[in-house]
């Protein structure tokens, strides 16, 4: 193997991550909005008559985002955006990345909902009770005392979720996106070597994902001190 | 006071409270025994509508309050609770535990807030306890905090849903003397409990119930001595 070509090529990965990380952390911002939307969707108790509209969107929306290929998503998405009569101002690597980052928050954001519920309901029920009984309002209680509980589990599980958000955002790659993965297959063009480029990649994928993972572990175990007061 | 009138609670198809009719005046403490499973606990949650009846009527200082149209955050406000899983908020102290609903919800100064919380913490005998948290406290502590926090509203009945069950039974007492001095100062009491003692010697009225019904009520000298039902009877004469 022969990494003579690195040094010269290294600011190309290093955009690369930049997209890459880019990509990612506005996706996991807007998936974990958009995730706790999708939660009280799901959870909503407007009906009408036995129907209960918010939550069949809810559920709708997490069976198509969960049985279809996050790679057809983000194909979708991109057709979509491109339709909007605006996005014609734009340049076209920006369309790709507004689509990529849609598909993959979108696509992610029921995965968190499924999070923030499980969260959520790691607080006893008589923590609701017992604010309600003392006159809370249930947007109240779930501010105030349920939401501060939970967020003890939602937090390290969201960190965890921010991780296969950055390995999921290397399918921005079929837009063109210059994003990590792409950065190597254009090293590869560049010098006509298969594997090493690849391999840069890969290393700084588990970079990230490492040191993140790491980092999670941190503010779980700070989280759990704060239990034992 | 409260005049609860013909209340059915259904569970799916289980029927768990049996057209229940009683009265609690104002300044009487009553209450309620039979043996687990018999709805004791569900008729006092259903008081401050934590569960919501089938069908009956609540009536609370004159109005009904199974009425769709009421406020009622409202009325639990004038409800306090006390659970027996005693259910502090572990992220507070003791005394934001105590402090946190006057605030939010009746938007009592902080100020305010703070001295009434001291001074309930002195009357549950746990002044040294403000800035400790709940998970650092014995089981009869955080009772006696609950109480403390429930009262900060200023409830004009309290409800008391198996408050020494789940305690050591070193710890009881401690939590059954702030109960009895809050019957001494003319509280308006609902407890369901299985301390017969206690019942007996604080209640002014005591409801038997079985299977989702008022078998039998009566002040406690003639429930405990002569009880006229054959299964308060029953009852009495394994618990007692």
């Amino acid at each position: 193997m022969d990494f003579s070509f690195a040094g010269k090529y290294m600011p190309m990965f290093f955009s690369g991550i930049k997209l890459t990380l880019l990509i990612s952390v506005i996706s996991i911002v807007l998936a974990t909005i958009v995730g706790i939307l999708v939660y009280f969707f799901k959870t909503s108790r407007f009906s009408i008559g036995k129907v209960y509209p918010l939550r069949i969107v809810a559920f709708t929306f997490i069976e198509i985002m969960r049985g279809t290929p996050v790679l057809l998503q983000i194909l979708v998405a991109y057709v979509l955006v491109s339709m909007n009569p605006s996005s014609s101002k734009l340049p076209s690597n920006m369309v790709a990345i507004i689509a990529s980052i849609s598909a993959i928050s979108l696509n992610s954001s029921v995965y968190i909902a499924e999070i923030v519920r499980a969260g959520i309901q790691s607080v006893p029920r008589g923590q609701m009770e017992a604010s309600r009984s003392l006159g809370m309002t249930y947007f109240m209680a779930m501010k105030v005392i349920i939401m501060p509980q939970a967020i003890k589990n939602i937090l390290p599980a969201i960190g965890n979720e921010f991780v296969a958000v950055i390995k999921g955002s290397s399918m921005a790659y079929v837009l063109g996106i210059a994003e990590l993965t792409f950065s190597a297959k254009v090293v590869q063009g560049a010098t006509y070597k298969g594997l090493e480029p690849l391999l840069i990649s890969a290393i700084f994928y588990l970079i990230l994902t490492f040191s993140l993972g790491r980092l999670i572990g941190w503010v779980e175990r700070r989280m759990k001190a704060s239990d034992s007061h | 006071m409260i005049r609860i009138k013909n209340l059915c609670k259904n569970f799916g198809e289980n029927r768990v409270l049996n057209s229940i009719t009683t009265e609690i005046k104002k300044g009487e403490v009553v209450v309620v025994i039979g043996p687990s499973g018999s709805g004791k606990s569900t008729l006092l949650r259903c008081l401050n509508l934590l569960e919501m009846p089938t069908a009956g009527e609540i009536v609370f200082e004159e109005q009904n309050i199974t009425d769709k149209k009421i406020d009622i955050n409202q009325i639990r406000t004038k409800l306090g609770m006390v659970f027996q899983q005693f259910n502090l908020f572990p992220h507070k102290t003791v005394i934001e535990n105590i402090m946190i609903s006057p605030i939010m919800v009746k938007k009592v100064s902080k100020e305010e807030a703070y001295l009434k919380a001291v001074s309930l913490l002195n009357r549950v005998g746990l002044a040294e306890k403000e800035n400790a948290y709940p998970s650092s406290l014995s089981g009869g502590q955080q009772q006696r905090i609950a109480i403390a926090r429930a009262l900060a509203m200023e409830p004009d009945v309290m409800l008391f849903d198996e408050p020494t069950s789940a305690l050591d039974p070193e710890m009881v007492g401690e939590v059954l003397n702030v109960m009895k001095q809050l019957a001494k100062e003319g509280m308006t009491m609902v407890i369901v409990t299985h301390e017969m003692g206690f019942a007996r010697e604080v209640g002014d009225r005591i409801l038997f119930m079985d299977q989702g019904q008022i078998l039998e009520k009566g002040p406690p000298e003639q429930l405990f001595n002569h009880p006229k039902n054959a299964r308060t009877r029953d009852f009495l004469s394994k618990v007692l």
